[in-house]
Formats: structure tokens, sequence, C-alpha cells
């Protein structure tokens, strides 16, 4: 089977001190990847490596090949916009931009050149009825984004990430700041969301992972302990972090 | 969706031509900021020298120094702050750690942001008619700095409250927990660790009442008197006022010049003690007491 | 017992706290109170100074006169009673220092005993003369009559066009030039000062690296503690006979050159508070905005700008406050005409370069010191208005942005 992300022997620094050491994971296309472990142990750090995320912060240096849909995408002549294209991603608290619903999930496209009315109201209508949030907003599209509830903010960050089509979407403990009902959509999203994208997934929430997830990684202190099929990591772990870890000994 | 090559040129040649944009014109704020500064300090410089500070003016000002201008403007200094500290930060902490987010705290912040924008020429006409003629102080180092010192008073409210507001709750719960009282807890507790920002915002607005001219026009400024004031109902010199008379309406206002790039510079070094005095007291303190 | 004094000794103090706060509200109101009982008294007075008196022929039917008719009328503007509301009839201007040209030294008598009727058979013989006399002439043995000059009423003080309070006969109180020079003068300084304030307050917050802002911010914030005479002599030295000579004028001294010096003192404020603004935005919205694939200046212009805009707005409106209300600096280099303004290279004069210049010379409580207050009156209300949309429009973006 072909993957769609390959990452080998990464390394991160952020000036002295490394944040990953030597992590190789590949993912597979239409699953659902959980990246899971203690705070401050790279999950965050790792998957931001996808987007190109960390460019951001200064002094960052990074070693190894990421590929993403075969291509290196840390070469000198990357196209980093359509790497983000490609690659939507969803923040741990519902971030929407002070803008209308409509507004919010037309901004990619708008960013990149659509400013086509019809066009920007079919993929506004067809991504916001895939974050299963078209119901709920299709007579306010142009209230304030800041209207809606805390879930309801978080599936327009899901649509406004859906809306330029990517192939795989990062998640940042997407549901941490949610209350439990607002969770379960989110979870269920995922889920339907399966069938078309790749989705990568760090979660603080081992009954999260668990639930939603194909494979998991366990990072701890920037190193990756364990990967592999959730239900086999989690009943079966190989190693005694990974096993303290699941049962709640540390963390 | 596919993104054309060209949409990203165009977005990123767009993004260039903007960037472009600011930094030129953050060039030409800063250069002709700096070029201020350094016109006047290049000027002054030559002129300052230790007569010039400890002497009086002569001829008509045209020569001379400008003690009494100095001395008057520390006077005023002094009186206004003697008058604004106390109050300010007394006003600043009911207001922080006495009222709750009631409606008296609001109208006491709408109050303390008005008097701050009120242009400082009303606060001269108000000290005129309320101090040196109602009140008979005439013009009057004491009705100067009353006025100046109501003209600062936002300032040190707004500092202290910024300072106290700085503080965690955390160390205020904690005190109330052991048993203290709430005067305790902010004498002991939440006074200490504010009081470093507290003296910083006090010695910037130092550096403004300084500078004011406007205020002491009608209160207490005179235009050339060359003795020390013997009590605080004279009449004093103060530099702003003195480097307005000079380079506007003195006896001879080409000759005065160089007195006039003097006094500047005075005011100018003034201001950059102060602030570097503040800086200084920032850093020196923020290793002592860790704040959030 | 201790603890008795100990609860009274912290009731003590939190009523002194309590009576602190109270001074800021105690200020404005005084300062509404004095700045409002002088300024309102400027509307209960003749524009002719006190001892003097208007006289006109005793059938003439004009009664009364307004500062501007008088002031027209004197200055050869007006030339028939008909314009004035009177029959079409000549004005005859009769100066009183000229009496001996009409009346021997007998007739007007050694102490002046018979002015009063040589006034009045002047008028009698020119039906169109009018007079300014003092009021003492008026008296035993007069028989014209005695004009009443219509008292200052509010409108007249804001649309009439000349700002002269120690004109003779009859002082003119038109703040409209004033108004206009202010408005002429803080606009052209925040044309200049807008662009490039909000420019370097993006490029400081958004564009530059951390070391080059720790750089700026502190140099910044050290130009807003110049003094404004300090501006205002630079303005003097440097951008008055600079502009003299680029424009080639007969005097530097012009709205423009109070524009620039106060865009340069409005600068500091307008980047500190809008920078601050724009450093409000929260790091994850950026980070949306750039994963979307959004470069750096489409995200400060679609997400930044719009999310700080009510800060950026307040910033802007302080800076026109503290320009409008700007004194020293402005004083020093508009060149203080009282004129209405029609270009930026012509000498203005601003209300509170107005108020700084003529206070010292006007007799307290004459008309023109109470004018001057008046003028305290409108500056006061502008800026309290200009603090009630700044206070709305940053609690707006409270609620935006919740």
């Amino acid at each position: 089977m072909e993957y769609i992300i390959t990452t080998d022997k990464v390394n991160l620094f952020y000036g002295e001190s490394q944040a990953l050491k030597d992590i190789s994971i590949d993912f597979l296309p239409n699953t659902v990847t959980a990246l899971i472990g203690p705070s401050g142990c790279g999950k965050s750090t790792y998957l931001r490596l996808f987007n190109r995320m960390n460019d951001l912060i200064d002094n960052v240096k990074i070693t190894g090949d990421i590929t993403v849909e075969g291509e290196n995408i840390y070469q000198k002549d990357t196209n980093i916009v359509e790497l983000r294209r490609k690659v939507g991603m969803v923040f741990q608290k519902p971030n929407p931009f002070p803008k209308s619903i409509f507004e919010n999930v037309a901004y990619g496209l708008r960013v990149n050149g659509v400013n086509d009315m019809s066009t920007l109201k079919e993929k506004v209508e067809f991504s916001l009825k895939q974050a299963a949030l078209w119901d709920e907003v299709k007579d306010k599209l142009k209230k304030s984004a800041f209207e809606l509830s805390g879930g309801q903010q978080q599936r327009l960050c899901i649509a406004r990430a859906l809306a330029i089509e990517p192939s795989i979407i990062l998640m940042d403990e997407p549901a941490s700041a949610l209350d439990p009902i607002s969770t379960a959509k989110i979870e269920e999203l995922i889920y339907e969301l399966k069938s078309k994208y790749t989705i990568v997934i760090v979660t603080h929430n081992l009954q999260q992972a668990g639930r939603v997830s194909d494979y998991t990684a366990f990072f701890y202190l920037g190193e990756l302990i364990e990967k592999g099929v959730t239900k086999e990591l989690f009943i079966n772990p190989k190693n005694i972090k990974t096993q303290n870890y699941i049962t709640g000994r540390f963390g | 969706m596919i993104i054309s090559k060209k949409v990203i040129r165009n977005k990123n040649l767009k993004e260039k031509v903007a960037f472009n944009i600011f930094r030129v014109f953050s060039a030409i704020v800063v250069l002709s900021l700096v070029a201020i500064l350094s016109f006047i300090i290049y000027n002054g410089i030559s002129v300052i020298n230790w007569n010039f500070l400890t002497q009086m003016p002569e001829d008509g000002m045209t020569k001379g120094g400008i003690y009494p201008a100095i001395i008057g403007t520390l006077c005023l200094v002094a009186g206004s702050m003697i008058f604004a500290i106390p109050i300010g930060v007394f006003s600043g902490i009911y207001i922080n750690e006495y009222t709750k987010d009631s409606w008296y705290k609001r109208f006491i912040k709408l109050m303390t942001n008005n008097l701050a924008g009120i242009p400082s020429i009303v606060f001269g006409l108000f000290g005129m008619s309320l101090f040196v003629n109602t009140l008979g102080f005439g013009d009057s180092i004491i009705a100067g700095s009353l006025t100046l010192g109501l003209m600062v008073l936002p300032v040190v409210i707004r500092t202290t409250e910024e300072a106290l507001k700085a503080v965690d709750n955390s160390f205020r719960h904690g005190s109330l927990a052991l048993g203290a009282t709430k005067l305790q807890t902010v004498r002991k507790v939440v006074l200490p660790m504010a009081f470093p920002n507290i003296i910083t915002g006090i010695i910037l607005s130092v550096g403004r009442v300084s500078g004011e001219t406007a205020p002491i026009l009608f209160t207490v400024a005179a235009y050339f008197l060359p003795k020390l004031p013997s009590s605080i109902f004279d009449q004093v010199m103060a530099l702003p006022y003195h480097l307005y008379v000079i380079s506007t309406s003195g006896t001879n206002v080409e000759a005065s010049r160089p007195i006039a790039y003097g006094t500047a510079m005075v005011l100018i070094g003034f201001v950059l003690i102060v602030n570097l005095l503040a800086n200084a007291l920032r850093k020196y303190f923020g290793k002592k007491v860790k704040m959030n | 017992m201790i603890k008795f004094l100990k609860s009274t000794f912290e009731k003590l103090i939190e009523g002194t706290l309590f009576l602190s706060s109270t001074i800021t509200t105690l200020a404005i109101v005084l300062i509404i109170i004095f700045l409002f009982k002088e300024g309102i008294g400027t509307f209960n007075q003749t524009p002719i100074e006190d001892g003097f008196s208007l006289v006109v022929n005793k059938n003439n039917p004009v009664n009364e006169l307004t500062a501007n008719e008088i002031k027209n009328i004197f200055d050869q503007n007006i030339t028939n009673w008909k314009t004035v509301g009177g029959k079409n009839d000549s004005i005859t201007l009769f100066n009183i220092d000229n009496i001996g040209e009409f009346y021997s030294d007998s007739a007007i008598g050694e102490n002046f005993e018979f002015l009063p009727q040589c006034i009045s058979d002047y008028t009698e013989n020119n039906p169109g003369a009018i007079a300014f006399v003092t009021t003492r002439y008026t008296g035993k043995g007069f028989t014209g009559k005695i004009l009443t000059t219509t008292k200052v009423n509010i409108s007249q003080f804001i649309s009439q066009k000349e700002w002269f309070p120690t004109a003779q006969p009859a002082a003119q109180l038109g703040v409209l030039p004033l108004i206009l020079g202010t408005l002429w003068v803080s606009f052209g300084a925040i044309l200049i000062a807008l662009p490039l304030g909000l420019a370097t307050s993006i490029y400081m917050a958004e564009i530059t690296s951390p070391k080059i802002r720790n750089i700026l911010k502190p140099l910044i914030e050290l130009l807003a503690g110049i003094p404004s005479v300090v501006y205002g002599f630079f303005g003097l030295v440097i951008i008055v006979p600079g502009i003299q000579k680029l424009f080639d004028l007969p005097v530097g001294e012009t709205a423009l050159a109070g524009s620039i010096v106060l865009a340069i003192m409005a600068l500091p404020t307008i980047i500190t508070i809008s920078e601050d603004a724009l450093r409000t935005t929260p790091k994850a919205m950026k980070e949306a905005s750039l994963a979307l694939g959004a470069n750096k200046w489409q995200t400060i212009y679609r997400v930044i700008i719009p999310y700080s805009g009510s800060g950026i707005t307040a910033a802007t409106i302080l800076g026109i406050g503290r320009a409008i209300g700007e004194t020293m600096a402005v004083l020093m280099v508009t060149g203080n005409a009282a004129v209405i303004p029609h270009s930026f290279l012509e000498p203005v004069r601003t209300i509170p370069a107005t108020i700084a210049a003529e206070l010292g010379e006007a007799p307290q409580g004459g008309l023109h010191y109470k004018a001057l207050f008046a003028l305290g009156c409108i500056l006061f209300i502008i800026t309290m208005a200009i603090n009630l949309i700044v206070g709305y429009v940053s609690s707006k973006k409270k609620y935006n942005a919740r």
C-alpha cells in the first residue's frame, strides 16, 4: 500500500534543545492516526511538521526526511501555500476569524484567488454539510462566527479546513476545550471524514484515541516509544512505558 | 482544488510590495524622530556647562544661565507630586482592591479616562479660575502645582491600577486564607509586589509634569524673574515656559537661540534620565520580584 | 478592644481610599463649573466695552445693532441705514476726536462739559450720523439716541467669521475661523500621522524581528515623553523656515507647519496604542490563517487588522483628540492669524493657541476673558465627546471578541 505521509529519522531542535528524536512513522491514506503522550512529549511539534507550521518559530532546525504524497516537503523550492492547501489543520481551541460564518469558510478560497461568488457559495455549503453544521447555520451565514457555541465554532473551523479540499487533516487536540456532547459530535465527524481524508489527531484523551483512531503512536520526551494498530497497542502494549501511560500510572 | 502558480506569485508579490511600503514608512518615522532628537542634542550639548545650569539669566535672557527655571520646574514637579501621588495611589488601590466590578468602578474609570483626555490648556483655564482667582492664591507655585497635579492624577491612578492588576489573585487568596484582613493583604502582599511598577509609572509621570507648559502659563510661570522663590505663594520661572518665551517672544529671539537650544536640551535630558531611570528600576525590580 | 480598634482602623483607611477615588469625579465637576460659569458669562454681555456707547440721531428708527453690523458700519462696508433696517439715508461716521473741526473750544467747554450738547447737536444736524463715544458724554444735556447692542449669543458666537475680541467699537467674537483652524491643523496632522503611524505599528508588531522591535519600542516611548514645547521649538527653527523656502512663501508659519509638528507629536501615541491592539490578536487566529495557505500579508489585512480594528480606531481618535487639544507646539508654528483658512500654506489659529496667546492680556472678568473661557468650554466638549466615542469603541470590541 502507498503511504500518504512518511517521516524518516526526523529530529527537531529548538536552539540547543532537542524536541524530537529520530522519529519514523508512515501514515496510510484514509486512516485516523492518534498521537498520544504526556504534555511536552513533542506530539504537537511532530504534527506541525506536516504543514510546516514550525517554520513560524525562530531558531528551529529540522533534519530527516518528511514526504507528503510522495514529495519531500522540506526542500528549498517547496510550495508552502500548496502544501498547506493539501494539509488542513484544526486547532486546540476553536479560533474562528472575526468575520461572518460564510466568510470564515470562504477564507481559504479567497486567499488563494477564488473570488467567484457562485463557486464560493457552492463550496461553503458543501464544506458546512461535510462538517455537519449546515442545518444549524444555513439561515445565519451572515452572522458573526463568534455568535456560535464553542462546539459549533470548532465544527466551523473543520469546515473552514475542508473548503480548500485537503487530502490530509491535522487535528491538534480538537475537542479539549469542548463539553462532552460537542466532543461526541466531533468524534462522530472524524469517523465520517475518514472515508475521504487522512486524519492525524493529537489527543490527551486516551479513550478518545481508542474510540476514533485506527493507529496510535505513543510519544514520550521527544521519542517515539511505540506505534501500532490502536486496539493492539491498547490491549497489549509492548513497551513498559506505554503500558504505564495507558494504565494511568503517569501523564 | 489546484492553486495556480499565478495566484501564488501574485499574492507573494503583493506581500513584498506591502511589506516594503511598511519598511519605508517605518524608516521615515524612525529617522525623523531620531533626527529631531539628535538635532536638539547636537545643538544643545555645547551650550550646557556648569555655569549655564547655575546662573541667572542676563541681558534680557540672551546670556547667562537658566538656574531659576530649573529650580522652578523642580518646585512644580515636587509640588504636583506631593498632591498627585498619595491621592492617585490611594484611588488606584480603592478601584482595584475594594470595588467589585460594579457601576461605581466603571463610573470612576470613565471619569479618570475623561480627566486624562482633557487638553492641558483647559487645565490652565481651570487652574487660573479656581486656584489663582477664586481661592486667591495668585500666580504661585501652589496654584501651578495643584493644576499640574490634577492633570497627572489620571496617569498615577491608571499606573497604580495596572500594577495592582498584574499581581496574581492567588497571592491575595493565599493571604486571606491565612486569616489576614483585607488591609493587611493589600499592605503586606499586594502593594510590595506592585510597588516596582507603581514607582516606574510615577517616575514617568514626573517626566510629563516637567515638560507641560499650557497649565502653568496662567497659574505660576513668570516671564523673567531672576531670583529664587521663597515661599509656595511665589511665582517661578519654568523650563518649558522659558523655552517658549525665548524662542518666540524674548527681547532678542536670534541672540537667545543658544540659550533656547540649551534649554531644550535640558528638557530632553530630563525626559531621558527619567526614562532610563524607569527602565533601570523595571529591570532591577524585575529580577527581584517575579511577577506574571 | 484591640480587635475593635483594628476594625475601626481598617474602616478608616477604606474611607480614605474611597474619598481619594472620588477626586477625579470631583475634579471634572469643578472643571465644568468653573469653565462654564465664566464661559456662559460671555452670552450676557454686549460686545461694546463698558463705559462706551453708540449714539445716533434721536429720530433714527434703528434701535439695535449687532456686533457684526457695527463693525461693517465703521469699516464702511455698510454705508446706508437701509441695510440695517433704517431709513434710506447714508451713514456718516463721526469720530469724536475730530470734534474740534465742528465746534470751537469754547462751545465744547474747558473740561468738555458741553460735549454732550455738541454731540447731540451734531447728530441733530446730520441725521445719518453715528458716533462712538464714552458713556460719560451721554449724560446731562444729551438729546440723541443711544443704540442698544445685541448681546452676544451662541449661534453668532459659533458662526461669525471674525475673531477680534479687542476690536473697537465692538468686539468681534466669531469662533468659526478658530474652529476651522483647529480642524484643519488636526486633520492635516492625522492625514500625515495615520498612514505613517499604522505602517510603523504593523511593521513593529508583525514584520520585524523581536530584536529590532526591542530597540524601536523604547525609542518611541521616549519620544512620547518629550515636551510639546521642544517639538514646537524644533518646528520653529527647522520646519517653519523649510516650508517658507520650499513653497517660496512670505512666512513659513502655516497650517502645514502646524500639521507636521502635530503629526510628529501624535506618532508615538498612535504607534504605541495601535501596536498594542495589533498584538492582542490571538496567535491561534494567525496560525489558522497561515494554515489555510494565506501568506503573512493576507493574514495581516484579512485577520489581524479586522480583529484589532476597534483598538486601531481608538488609537486614531485619541490621536485626533491629542492634536485638537495640543497648545504650545501649534502656538509656536502656525502664525496665529485668526482668519478662515483657505489653504495649508496660510497662517491659521487654533482654539487652544488662542487661549494661550490671549488670556494673559484679557482683563479678568471682561468680555474677552469670558469669551476665552467659552473657547475652553468648546474644547472641553469636543474632547469629552472624543473620550466617550473612544470608550464606546473599545467597549464594543469586548463584546465582539467575547
